[in-house]
């Protein structure tokens, strides 16, 4: 470790909230990898994406941390919750067995090994101190973390903000098509509902919403429709 | 902030393991894909670990559009999953091997 | 007047272009009359040379030519064939003695035989196509004679190898002809692996092919190189002319047309190995081992030859072994340095064993193609003119004095002798057998019973009466029976040295005929000769006059050629069948066809190996990604360590 990361000594709140969301963080994780009910692998999968956000608190992204929670926490697993109870929320995985030969052997040696690799570098590494930033700091100046981010997004990394926002029309165009049923039938109802609701909305926090939208005419598991294979 | 950003990074890397674990191990798929948003997580701790400590904004941006990014890639996942496993009555991802050579 | 010489070669080869294009058209006979008129002229123009060349004073006889004339230092040439590195190989005519003698007799011969084939090869559905083939022949035949160096006589002896080939396979539809034309060409072909290393290893040594700058270099070929130049040389010679160990295609020869045995296997062709032997005569001179081993094989060939001729009944391949036995005889003289002999005698066989071929196709014409001779018999009644001219060419070739044959083949056991005394002896009872097989041959054609007039034994039907040949076929065998009785003439020892053998001395300088013998000693062993000429032919007068039939005198062991093709056949034929049959199924089934269809097996072996990896588990495909991964983060600790 370097010493400028000793600068200032660990103050015990910080510890303490460091080892809090860590546990969080890793039990979540675990529980994600170890559990048998995937709605329970769902709620450990919550309970990660909030140790991850207090992570980011303590180091300062604020903004970040409530995206996280907001966009993670609030609709990317809310929709995985909607796909495990359409397609069978009881449906019971057999963790013991393992079909296929040597998977498991093999992956825990190659992860072993990774992660082995990457905790050697980041205890050998040096870090780099050259110059500053062109975008800017985190903090200071008198000025807020969205202040910052904001700026950042709108000025220098512009372009790539407009083609993720292009990304997301791409995907809620690609969701109705890959969840509609097959022509024939009901067939004007969802397009409508898929053009009244396939307003671009560039900010990422609304996204997840419009995509449940669409989701839901065709998610009832009450209808059941044709696949289109 | 005064934790040194090496504990951090660890934290991340093993949390990427265990996800990448998972993705290995599991074969429900909606597991699968929990375990590919741990990994987004991982990377988006290492991230922001990185940003805080070069004093640079973009790490921080980075987190950003990789949000963005893993939301529109559930969407879009989520969305074969169903039309794919809508009438089976499993969804092992063991089951999709059609494209065996 | 030497001006003509280019058009002997040309003549020919303007025969055959125009009987390729119009010959069909214009059919028989008038094919026939063209290809005649073709060598015809030849032979004129081979005179009016010879006349100029006899102009020029006697020392300086050799001339190069092309379509003018002039001393070899002219460097007259028609064209420049190639010249590649050190090799410059130009088209031109050597005429000396040596070949304006070879050109009067080729062309004159071959004259007498289109005549002859004329009428012989009537109503043959392939006319024209003989003509054809024979102008062509004589055509590389003039090339193998004139040219000035060792390439284009080359270029020569092979032409006249297709050529034989040609016509002995002409009615190919037999089978037997289609495989005799194979055996000759082939055995011929692998003499000329002998004249090509020769070609390969004089060029190497003297650093030109030109006969004039080898002569003149010859001092460059030290110690065993002559010896083995020579030998290589001899090799192509043994299968050209019919010589041990390579002569046993000669007697399968005679399937072809009679006219083809009479031109290409007596006369000319047999003879050109004996040409080369003494166009390159200096060489002979370096390497006295070279002559003893041509001066045996000669001398072993005629002996074996005449010893199979006696027991033959087929009356074409008892002239077929006589070939077979004078060549030897002439390559005797060769190996004795008597050159100016083996080409008298070159000459005088070519008039009577032409002679003799062509009688004997005339009787065979008149008995509707009989050729054996067990079933003729009693033929001077019938065919007198044949008969006649007949005596003439038995006579010459037992060697009975004042015809040719006693004074061409006195000359050479004359040189036999003074060589050395088994080889004249040698020579001496081959001469016995020589008489005694002729004389057999024209007592049970010509003299006996009338055995064609019954059925044989063997169910063989009897012939009508046989008819004498028309008087196109009789022409020749009349000019040809003049010379084989007259030619001796040129060799009567008070006129030898003004005649022949003066002509020809300048030639080969000092390696001349060599016998110096005393008067006393040629003329006992001319005495010698006749003798023993005359015992052979009282001895087959008492045993075959009368009789037909005498199995024990004609054991099976001399009738089936010393069993040489079956010994062929074991020794080279056989294991090269193994051999064959080894390459084919192992080395190429086996190993090369192994080896592409295990590149093919392998890359499929290879692919199905690769195919487990695609087993369509999307895990799988994530573990190698975890792998690919796991690789790359260990590879940047091993640089950062």
């Amino acid at each position: 470790m370097s010493p400028a990361m000793l600068a200032t000594s660990i103050t015990i709140p910080d510890l303490i909230t460091f080892i809090v969301a860590g546990a969080f963080v890793l039990g979540g994780a675990i529980g994600v990898v170890t559990s048998r009910n995937s709605v329970h692998a769902a709620l450990s999968l919550v309970l990660t994406l909030f140790g991850v956000a207090v992570l980011f608190v303590a180091q300062h992204a604020d903004f970040l941390a409530a995206v996280q929670v907001i966009v993670y926490a609030g609709a990317i697993v809310v929709l995985f919750l909607f796909v495990i109870m359409f397609l069978g929320v009881d449906r019971q995985e057999d963790i013991e067995s393992e079909p296929l030969r040597g998977q498991r052997p093999l992956a825990l040696v190659l992860i072993a090994i990774a992660l082995g690799s990457l905790i050697a570098l980041f205890v050998n590494a040096n870090w780099v101190t050259g110059a500053r930033s062109a975008t800017g700091s985190t903090a200071g100046g008198g000025h807020t973390n969205v202040y910052l981010l904001g700026k950042s997004v709108f000025t220098t990394y512009l372009f790539a903000f407009e083609a993720t926002a292009a990304l997301l029309v791409i995907a809620v165009v690609g969701a109705v098509v890959l969840a509609r049923r097959p022509s024939g039938g009901l067939l004007d109802e969802p397009d409508a509902e898929a053009e009244s609701d396939e307003e671009p909305a560039p900010e990422a926090g609304s996204d997840a919403v419009s995509a449940d939208d669409e989701l839901e005419p065709d998610g009832d598991p009450a209808t059941r429709q044709e696949v289109p294979r | 902030m005064s934790i040194p950003g090496s504990w951090y990074l660890v934290l991340a890397a093993v949390l990427f393991s265990i996800g990448a674990i998972g993705l290995l191990v599991r074969r429900n798929v909606l597991v699968m894909f929990m375990c590919i948003e741990l990994m987004l997580n991982a990377a988006n701790l290492t991230f922001v670990t990185f940003s805080r400590v070069l004093h640079d904004i973009g790490g921080q941006a980075a987190v950003f559009f990789v949000l963005v990014v893993a939301a529109a890639e559930v969407v879009i996942g989520l969305g074969i999953v169903v039309a794919i496993f809508r009438r089976r009555t499993n969804t092992t991802a063991d089951d999709l091997h059609s494209l065996k050579g | 007047m030497l001006h003509a010489v280019f058009l002997m070669p040309l003549l020919p080869l303007a025969g055959f272009a125009f009987l390729v294009v119009f010959g069909r058209r214009i059919g028989d006979p008038w094919a026939g009359w063209v290809g005649t008129a073709a060598i015809a002229g030849a032979f004129v123009a081979a005179c009016v040379s010879l006349a100029g060349l006899a102009h020029l004073p006697s020392a300086h006889r050799e001339v190069v030519c092309a379509f003018s004339c002039g001393p070899p230092a002219a460097n007259h040439a028609f064209y420049t064939w190639f010249a590649v590195g050190g090799l410059h190989i130009k088209v031109a005519i050597l005429l000396d003695q040596l070949s304006m003698t070879m050109c009067m007799f080729v062309t004159g011969v071959s004259m007498l035989i289109h005549l002859y084939s004329v009428s012989y090869m009537k109503k043959d559905r392939d006319f024209s196509k003989f003509f054809i083939y024979l102008n062509l022949f004589v055509f590389f035949m003039l090339v193998l004679v004139l040219s000035s160096n060792l390439l284009v006589t080359f270029v020569g002896w092979e032409g006249v190898g297709v050529c034989s080939y040609f016509l002995v396979a002409f009615w190919f539809q037999r089978e037997t002809a289609a495989s005799a034309g194979k055996k000759a060409f082939i055995y011929n072909r692998v003499g000329d692996v002998g004249f090509l290393l020769a070609m390969f290893f004089l060029f190497s040594k003297v650093g030109s092919l030109d006969y004039l700058t080898i002569f003149h270099n010859k001092d460059l070929l030290t110690g065993g190189a002559a010896t083995a130049a020579v030998l290589l040389l001899f090799l192509a010679v043994t299968g050209k002319s019919a010589q041990i160990p390579l002569f046993n295609w000669l007697p399968d020869a005679m399937e072809g047309p009679t006219p083809v045995s009479a031109l290409i296997h007596a006369a000319t062709m047999v003879t050109a190995g004996v040409y080369l032997l003494c166009r390159v005569s200096p060489l002979l001179a370096l390497s006295s081992d070279a002559t003893w081993v041509i001066a045996i094989i000669g001398g072993v060939t005629a002996f074996v030859a005449a010893t199979i001729a006696c027991t033959q009944q087929d009356i074409k391949k008892v002239l077929a072994f006589s070939t077979v036995s004078q060549i030897g005889y002439m390559i005797l003289a060769v190996g004795c340095g008597a050159y100016i002999a083996a080409i008298f005698l070159m000459v005088c066989h070519a008039f009577f064993k032409g002679l003799l071929f062509l009688g004997s196709g005339s009787v065979i014409h008149g008995l509707d193609d009989e050729q054996d001779m067990k079933r003729m018999g009693a033929l001077r009644r019938w065919l007198p003119w044949t008969y006649g001219t007949f005596i003439v060419g038995w006579l010459a070739l037992a060697g009975v004095p004042p015809l040719s044959g006693f004074w061409s083949k006195g000359d050479v056991l004359d040189n036999a002798f003074s060589k050395h005394p088994a080889l004249w002896a040698l020579g001496l009872v081959t001469a016995l057998l020589t008489a005694y097989y002729i004389s057999r041959l024209f007592y049970l054609t010509f003299t006996g019973e009338a055995r064609w007039q019954s059925p044989a034994p063997d169910g063989r039907p009897a012939h009508h009466t046989p008819h004498e040949s028309p008087w196109i076929m009789r022409i020749p065998l009349v000019v040809l029976a003049f010379f084989a009785a007259a030619a001796g003439l040129f060799d009567l020892p008070w006129v030898r040295h003004d005649s022949f053998v003066g002509w020809l001395t300048p030639v080969f300088g000092s390696s001349v005929y060599a016998a110096n013998e005393s008067d006393s000693l040629q003329w006992v062993l001319g005495i010698t000769d006749a003798v023993v000429a005359v015992i052979g032919l009282s001895v087959a007068w008492v045993l075959w006059r009368r009789r037909a039939n005498r199995p024990e005198l004609e054991p099976m062991f001399f009738q089936r050629v010393w069993y040489w093709d079956e010994a062929y056949d074991t020794i080279i034929g056989r294991p090269g069948q193994v051999l064959a049959r080894f390459c084919a199924v192992v080395v190429d089934g086996r190993i090369i066809d192994g080896a592409v269809n295990g590149a093919a097996s392998l890359v499929r072996v290879t692919g199905s190996g690769f195919r487990r990896l695609q087993s369509g588990y999307v895990r799988n495909y994530a573990l190698g990604i975890a792998l690919g991964m796991a690789a790359i983060i260990a590879f940047m600790i091993s640089r950062v360590w």
